[in-house]
């Protein structure tokens, strides 16, 4: 089946995600799609599985427009996702994952478990693969979950197959599996669409290329034609303008020293150092690990082994109240789960933290509290009618500043700001890159994680890079370029 | 006034609006309900369940259930009755009995904050292990004929200014747990950790203290809701309190509390007793034979929810 997707825009609220993306994906071939985290990679696919719809554009199939209203019906037409994150039910066997949207019946109505394992074992041994089908999900790889997936759309006959970051959680040897099955599938003229931030695997694997930025489509041709380096410039190519304030802080000693920490999970020994009001930009792909090395460092996670030293204090974290204690803030990537409660108003989520220093007393006291969140909010220009709303009410920008006012609010020597500006309208963007420097100017130093290239390079003294769970370098800011980054990002020279 | 504002409002109004109802309704039905030794005995019955419930309170806000509610009632209630019968003095035997309850309910606490263990099961279990404390302890046996100590027995049976005292102790204690709630960081916590516990263990709140207080209080709560009863008896039975967790809970729910967790508020739940001793004093009265009462009871709490979740 021959995909073209023409003039595709979409917007969420007034955030334009697609702006003019075109694609056409051919039978028989390996689409490579790529592009920075927030180029629209993911939206795109997911309007031409029927997720959400294109505010503008036309699909066609072969030549016929084709409309989807759920995933369900485009699967139906022979059009898969085989998402990141695994649609799985880790509670049920691998067996069961397999039939559950699509069971086998008798014919008395009941599941016919037999013919049902029947069929998996005969589509494993066609593949070369084997796979525990008893097993409970949950207690199984990734790349066996990824496994059910497949042989899932293999079921319903897919003609097109799209695969979100397939190889990002597996094995040297499972990947190896993945290849060799995509190989097969192309051999029945199956279309794939391969998104993947993997240079290496996109080269060997892809025929086709199609690279997105800021919601359009940057360039579409044959692998053969283009080298990895202009890759990597097409993704991040725009010029870093003004657009961030000017660093006017310079920063003196080191005040925080991380040492061979080394995080749950799969992780290389951690060191880097902070200085005295310094912005320490954290790059990296999704899924490098670059949250996991900041919550261990503020206690959240355990600390499996390595030193945190703190003014020249070596220093054992526990939980967020230690290292708030030791002067430490997190303001955490998902505002909505781990930032905010949704059911207080903003003045009490700003003095949520605080409150007993505030008050000094274990009582309230209620004018100090408003008087507190009032001036932080005005300080952060939250935008609502009165401190006492619920937080809900207030726009995604807005939420993220009272979240940094809650932070703020304890006048931290240390903020580490996980993704700071996700999901935000420029110019709330814009006030907090203005506050970040404001407050560097005071002293406070900061960690600033984040997946907008521009954003690291227009705000960070010094710039460190994960990939895979290590620190591939860390580079001054004036020596950083986005070439250089992506190419540590994704463990390139 | 905006219109949401307006929609807080009559939420908040709900329960209210509903108990006037029931006593106007009652009232109309038969006339002896509304004299003074009717509603003195009325509020001597609803005591006992808003206190335990006030606690319940705390446990549901912080997204906690404690099912273990009428056991440690029956137990802390025993272990007073042995004191005084031994000869020590009713009012230090109450003390006793309250630390008691307190320490019981700091144990369901613990199991549930440091033990992480779901707070249905944790309180499932020490439900059964308390009750059966308390059979061992009295032998299955009342303990009887406790004392003459004339202010002990006016702890569950005496008025003051002629408002019966078990209600005076309920207003009492009502005062202060919705200062707590209302004006204390600890109650502000309690509203957080029943919110979000990842948000409020990233803010820095301890939240397993804010859980064992929850549960600690409750203990403590239903050491007093027993120390009324066996004053009121002037014995303590083993199988007293058997249920009480049920009442509690209703109450509770009845108030507008979200089982959830983090949202509700204690006047509620004071509003909330009152709507079920009002259902029971008044269906007495009105000679509903009990059979029909539990019908009713369960109608009038499923009515009021759903009427909650139409408004939300």
């Amino acid at each position: 089946m021959e995909i073209v997707m023409t003039g595709i825009a979409k917007s969420f609220g007034t955030n334009e995600v697609l702006k003019d993306v075109n694609i056409c994906l051919k039978p028989g071939r390996v689409h490579a799609l790529m592009g920075e985290n927030g180029a629209g990679k993911s939206t795109l696919m997911n309007i031409l599985t029927g997720l959400h719809q294109a505010d503008k554009g036309h699909i066609t199939a072969d030549g016929k427009e084709i409309r989807f209203h759920s995933p369900h019906e485009a699967e139906d037409y022979g059009i898969t996702f085989i998402h990141q994150e695994l649609n799985i039910w880790p509670n049920l066997s691998l067996l069961e994952n397999l039939y559950m949207m699509r069971p086998k019946r008798s014919r008395w109505g009941t599941l016919d478990k037999a013919s049902m394992r029947r069929e998996a074992k005969q589509r494993c041994q066609e593949l070369g693969i084997d796979l525990p089908l008893d097993n409970e999900a949950g207690d199984c790889s990734v790349g066996q979950q990824q496994m059910i997936e497949i042989l899932r759309i293999l079921m319903v006959n897919a003609k097109v197959v799209i695969m979100d970051e397939p190889t990002a959680a597996l094995t040297e040897r499972e990947t190896a599996t993945l290849f060799r099955i995509m190989r097969q599938l192309k051999a029945k003229n199956v279309a794939i669409v391969y998104i993947s931030h993997r240079m290496e695997e996109v080269f060997s694997e892809c025929d086709d290329i199609t690279i997105m930025r800021d919601g359009h489509t940057i360039r579409s041709c044959p692998i053969s034609d283009i080298s990895a380096n202009e890759v990597v410039k097409d993704m991040v190519g725009r010029a870093i303008d003004d657009f961030y304030p000017e660093r006017t802080t310079t920063p003196g000693q080191t005040v925080l020293a991380v040492n061979n920490l080394e995080p749950q999970g799969h992780f290389k020994p951690i060191s880097f150092t902070l200085r005295k009001g310094e912005i320490l930009g954290v790059a990296g792909l999704m899924g490098a690990g670059r949250t996991e090395i900041m919550r261990a460092l503020f206690g959240l996670d355990k600390q499996e082994g390595g030193t945190i030293t703190l003014n020249g204090k070596t220093i054992t974290l526990h939980s967020p109240s230690e290292a708030i204690k030791a002067g430490i803030a997190f303001i955490t990537e998902d505002r909505k789960s781990e930032g905010l409660l949704l059911d207080f108003s903003i003045a009490q989520n700003i003095t949520l933290p605080t409150l007993e220093r505030i008050c000094d007393s274990p009582i309230m006291k209620q004018s100090r509290l408003w008087d507190f969140a009032k001036k932080l909010s005005d300080k952060l220009h939250v935008k609502t009618q009165s401190i006492s709303l619920p937080v809900s009410a207030l726009s995604g920008g807005n939420q993220q500043k009272v979240v940094i006012a809650k932070w703020i609010g304890l006048s931290p020597s240390i903020i580490i700001m996980d993704e700071p500006t996700r999901g935000i309208d420029i110019g709330a963007k814009r006030d907090i890159y203005d506050l970040i420097n404001t407050l560097t100017d005071q002293g406070v130093s900061i960690i600033m994680v984040s997946s907008e290239l521009p954003e690291v390079l227009g705000m960070s003294d010094r710039i460190m890079v994960i990939h895979e769970g290590a620190v591939a370098g860390i580079v001054d800011r004036k020596d950083a370029t986005p070439e250089s980054i992506m190419s540590l990002a994704t463990g390139g020279e | 006034m905006d219109r949401t504002q307006v929609t807080s409002y009559i939420k908040k109004l709900g329960p209210l609006i509903g108990l006037i109802a029931l006593f106007i309704i009652i009232s109309l039905l038969n006339n002896s309900f509304l004299e003074i030794a009717n509603l003195k005995n009325l509020f001597r019955q609803v005591s006992i369940n808003a206190i335990i419930a006030f606690g319940m309170t705390f446990v549901i806000l912080t997204a906690g259930i404690d099912l273990s509610v009428g056991s440690m009632l029956a137990l802390s209630g025993a272990v007073m009755a042995e004191l005084i019968v031994t000869g020590m003095n009713p009012m230090l035997a109450i003390i006793v009995a309250c630390l008691l309850g307190l320490f019981l309910g700091a144990i369901n606490g613990f199991l549930i904050s440091y033990g992480r263990i779901a707070p249905f099961i944790a309180t499932l279990a020490t439900m059964t292990i308390y009750r059966g404390a308390t059979l061992v302890f009295t032998n299955g046996n009342p303990i009887s004929s406790l004392t003459t100590d004339h202010a002990f027995r006016a702890f569950g049976r005496g008025d003051l200014l002629g408002i019966p005292i078990p209600a005076i102790t309920m207003f009492i204690i009502f005062f202060v747990l919705w200062f707590v709630l209302q004006k204390t960081s600890l109650g502000r916590h309690t509203y957080a950790v029943g919110g979000s516990e990842k948000v409020s263990f990233i803010a820095g709140i301890k939240i397993n203290r804010v859980k064992i207080f929850a549960y600690a209080l409750t203990g403590l709560l239903c050491a007093i809701a027993g120390a009324i009863i066996t004053s009121r008896l002037n014995s303590a039975q083993p199988t007293a309190g058997a249920g009480y967790e049920l009442d509690a809970i209703a109450a509770v729910v009845l108030g507008g509390t979200s089982l959830s967790g983090g949202k509700g508020h204690i006047v509620g739940t004071l509003i909330g007793a009152l709507i079920i001793g009002t259902l029971n004093n008044g269906l007495n009265i009105l000679d509903v034979s009990s059979f029909y009462q539990q019908i009713v009871k369960g109608l009038v709490i499923l009515f009021a929810v759903l009427a909650d979740r139409k408004k939300a």
